[in-house]
């Protein structure tokens, strides 16, 4: 397939992915911040948007409503909602041969509405517009499913869907890594991941922070843990490389990552996984960032820009 | 002197319009045919002279005047939503904007279609001829039937074109020829576009949303389809490969996101099902252009290109291009590589070359146009000039390289000072000048605010050249000038568009009401007969290819 076109899949899997997730992380944020009085928003919020990789502004103090403003609304920056929605819709607009009109028509009706929702949102409260965008995504990952053909198209998408979602269960669990054990605020990870029902349904209703990290690292089963997106990742990489032939190790560097970064979590101790936490995410977060290097490299042969502006004939 | 005078004076005449006629139009028409309208000397296509219905707008007419005015607003409504929706917008200054869609259809029947059909023919054949000799030996300067200075003076013209042979022979793989209705109703052209033509894709979209939100309309009328254009151009664009490319890797070349028709060529690439490419995607090495693909290189064979001549290549044209593909032409010429619509195609649509038509017409196919053009005048021609300059305050002066409708100047509406200094400008570059007398376009119903008022129309059919024979999309796009009085109907100037129908021969319409229940014991109705006009016209083109091999 024509490598723009891959690499735009490769980002709309991630740009709905991040735009989707952003939405869960900072839903359950602002209903912390709500529910719990003890909690200092100025704080939270700074966390947040180190997690996410936002600039904070010195100075002045957050509280829930700039914090939705800027995470949420403004498209001033690449990490907001609204700027991952636009991305996506951009990079849609350009591959519109390679997605379904259903996919497109999903995520341009998303971009268009994002105005009137915002506005709603703003009198009504930012949950209207989480959900708005939680919806959507889950009805443009349901389209992509029911109307793409299972090609390289279809695996760029998941790889970028995938890809992401480490990313974004790696910041989430890092934006809580100082908290004790016993904290509430391992529910609002696993509520952000979208884990809460399943997490109580496995683990029997016992909360605690090495169940909730190793419920979203290590689990097989679940599709939002890292291992699952990881595995998921090698998966797709592994049915791109079309010349199987090389017979010692891995064929490319993305594929070598992943895997190397797959057993890492495969083989662990489940009691050591708390030990080293905080580096251990780090580590992963490093991974997922070469990954996409090596991605590119690999698939999306870009070409130098030649100046022509001396092309006199001799 | 021209047409202009004459014609006013025809409608002038005509213009008493009966009272009892305006008092049966119900309250969508009320004030359409105000004798004061600025538009009563164009000819309407839906009312005669009498204020009676035409036939062709009969059913139409019937269906729409009881209407509330309600009602088509909420039709207008979902008519922009789905647009909105389905992304089918054009930009503007960098802005996305829905192309608008105006409610009310405009209709041909099928023996209007069927000469125009005709003459579009007859018209492509002639400027392929004509395309074929100017970057060959140049027969028709040599015979001097055209002077050479015409050709050479045309910034089109490209010397890097000359013996430059289509392996198919196809230079215009796609036309979109501009029709004009005069004040005496008969269709002229008004210019025709023969090097990257836009809008087939509003044709396809409009219609496909009329349907939606106009189902009743189409129960009642037999309308031609136009959804497959894309089967005609693939077809086009496969033949036009050279003969040992055994499965041509067909591609669109777009300049990218940001061109105003975007929509367009990623709409027709995938109803053809290839790939839709910018300049970056492709390189050419050896004389051999490539895709850029996941899995390396592929070969590319045909290359339906969107961009202009002059981005195409930075080694022949303009350097600093970076939509092109540095090599292309090299590689058109070595055969490895066909480009479609040919390079230098823009000789043949210069306004000025235009006038020579009815020359061109006679001298490569020996008969008249069948579609006659619109007086112009010449500023290069001395007293052709003369005539002009003295009588500016009453033509419409154009450009020769114009398009989009800019640089086009008004005379009876230029202020003094301007017209002194489009005199200066034409006398200084006469060769880049024509002046035509001011054509009053037809008027068809739109709906304006909350009734429906005539607005100015033009009409641009779109012919696709596969090598064998020519197809005429039945219709094409019909843009309408939405502000009051306007003429120029460009998008860029704040023109709509409306669906066009193209209504099926009567016989088949009687076929088809014979096929309904009750009836349909007799004969079944003969797939022949609907496709009548259409078998005819390639069967004719045919047999003429035949007889020229021979």
């Amino acid at each position: 397939m024509l490598a723009r076109n891959a690499e735009s899949l490769y980002w709309i899997g991630r740009y709905v992915e991040r735009a989707d997730d952003t939405a869960r992380i900072l839903d359950v944020t602002v209903h912390q911040l709500l529910e719990d009085a003890t909690v200092d928003p100025d704080a939270t919020s700074r966390q947040l948007l180190a997690v996410l990789g936002i600039d904070a502004r010195e100075g002045a103090s957050f509280d829930v409503w700039s914090l939705t403003e800027l995470v949420a609304y403004s498209s001033d920056h690449a990490g907001s909602i609204v700027a991952s929605i636009n991305s996506a819709r951009e990079n849609t607009r350009g591959a519109r041969e390679v997605v379904s009109t259903e996919m497109w028509e999903c995520l341009n009706a998303m971009y268009n509405a994002v105005q009137e929702r915002q506005a709603y949102a703003r009198v009504m409260g930012p949950h209207a517009f989480f959900t708005f965008v939680e919806e959507r995504a889950a009805m443009f990952a349901g389209l992509a499913d029911s109307t793409m053909s299972r090609d390289d198209g279809w695996r760029f998408l998941v790889l970028g869907r995938s890809v992401e979602r480490v990313d974004m269960i790696v910041r989430l669990l890092l934006s809580r890594v100082a908290d004790r054990a016993s904290s509430p605020g391992w529910v609002t990870v696993l509520r952000s991941a979208g884990a809460h029902d399943t997490y109580l349904r496995t683990y029997r209703g016992a909360l605690d922070a090495s169940r909730v990290v190793q419920f979203l690292l290590l689990d097989r089963l679940f599709p939002r843990s890292v291992f699952h997106a990881l595995r998921q990742a090698e998966a797709c990489l592994e049915q791109l490389d079309h010349q199987p032939s090389v017979r010692v190790g891995a064929r490319a560097e993305a594929l070598r990552l992943l895997g190397r970064a797959r057993s890492d979590l495969e083989f662990l101790r489940p009691h050591d996984l708390l030990d080293d936490l905080p580096r251990r995410l780090k580590v992963l977060q490093g991974t997922v960032r070469d990954v996409g290097e090596a991605v590119s490299q690999q698939y999306f042969h870009t070409a130098p820009w030649v100046a022509w502006t001396n092309a006199e004939v001799v | 002197m021209w047409t202009m005078t004459r014609s006013r004076a025809r409608t002038s005449g005509l213009r008493r319009t009966p009272a009892r006629a305006v008092a049966r139009l119900g309250e969508l028409f009320d004030g359409y045919l105000d004798p004061a309208r600025p538009h009563a000397d164009a000819y309407d296509e839906m009312f005669g002279e009498d204020a009676s219905v035409r036939a062709a707008y009969r059913a139409l007419h019937d269906s729409i005047a009881p209407s509330q005015v309600a009602e088509l607003t909420a039709r207008a409504e979902a008519l922009d939503r789905a647009f909105v929706d389905q992304g089918i917008t054009f930009s503007l200054s960098g802005q996305e904007r829905p192309f608008p869609l105006d409610l009310i259809p405009r209709v041909l029947t099928a023996t209007e279609w069927s000469k125009l059909e005709r003459g579009i023919v007859q018209r492509v054949r002639a400027l392929e001829l004509f395309l074929a000799d100017i970057y060959g030996d140049a027969q028709i300067v040599r015979d001097g039937v055209l002077p050479r200075r015409l050709i050479t003076s045309c910034e089109h013209f490209h010397r890097e074109a000359t013996l430059l042979k289509p392996p198919n022979g196809v230079r215009l793989h796609v036309s979109g020829v501009d029709l004009v209705r005069d004040e005496s109703g008969t269709f002229r052209v008004l210019e025709d576009n023969l090097r990257c033509p836009s809008g087939v894709s509003y044709v396809m979209e409009n219609r496909r949303t009329m349907a939606r939100v106009f189902p009743d309309l189409f129960a009642r009328h037999r309308v031609r389809s136009v959804g497959d254009y894309a089967v005609h151009l693939l077809r086009a664009l496969r033949n036009a490969a050279a003969p040992n490319a055994a499965d041509p890797n067909v591609v669109v070349l777009t300049p990218g996101v940001a061109n105003s028709a975007y929509f367009e060529h990623s709409l027709l690439a995938r109803q053809m099902g290839v790939e839709l490419v910018e300049g970056r995607d492709l390189f050419c090495r050896d004389n051999v252009v490539y895709l850029r693909t996941t899995e390396g290189e592929r070969q590319v064979d045909v290359i339906y290109r969107r961009i202009d001549d002059d981005f195409l290549d930075p080694v022949h044209f303009r350097p600093d291009s970076v939509l092109g593909v540095a090599g292309l032409l090299n590689a058109a010429r070595a055969g490895n590589v066909v480009i479609a619509n040919a390079v230098g195609n823009g000789v043949a649509d210069d306004k000025l070359v235009y006038t020579y038509l009815p020359e061109i017409v006679q001298y490569y196919l020996g008969e008249k146009p069948l579609l006659p053009n619109v007086d112009t005048f010449r500023c290069w021609l001395p007293e052709e000039r003369a005539h002009v300059l003295d009588h500016l305050d009453e033509l419409v002066v154009k450009p020769v390289e114009g398009s989009g409708g800019y640089g086009i100047v008004f005379g009876a509406q230029a202020s003094t000072r301007e017209l002194n200094g489009l005199r200066r400008t034409i006398r200084a570059n006469p060769r880049g000048w024509i002046a035509q007398p001011v054509v009053q376009l037809s008027t068809v119903p739109t709906k304006v605010g909350d009734r429906l008022a005539p607005r100015h129309v033009d009409l641009r059919p779109f012919a696709v050249n596969d090598g064998n024979s020519i197809f005429v999309l039945p219709g094409g796009l019909t843009r309408v000038a939405l502000p009051e009085g306007s003429l120029i109907v460009n998008s860029s100037q704040g023109g709509g568009s409306k669906d066009t129908w193209v209504l099926a021969a009567r016989s088949s319409t009687v076929d088809r009401e014979l096929a309904e229940p009750g009836l349909a014991t007799s004969a079944p109705a003969s797939p022949a007969a609907e496709q009548g006009p259409e078998l005819t016209t390639s069967q004719q083109q045919q047999q003429q290819q035949q007889e020229k091999g021979a």
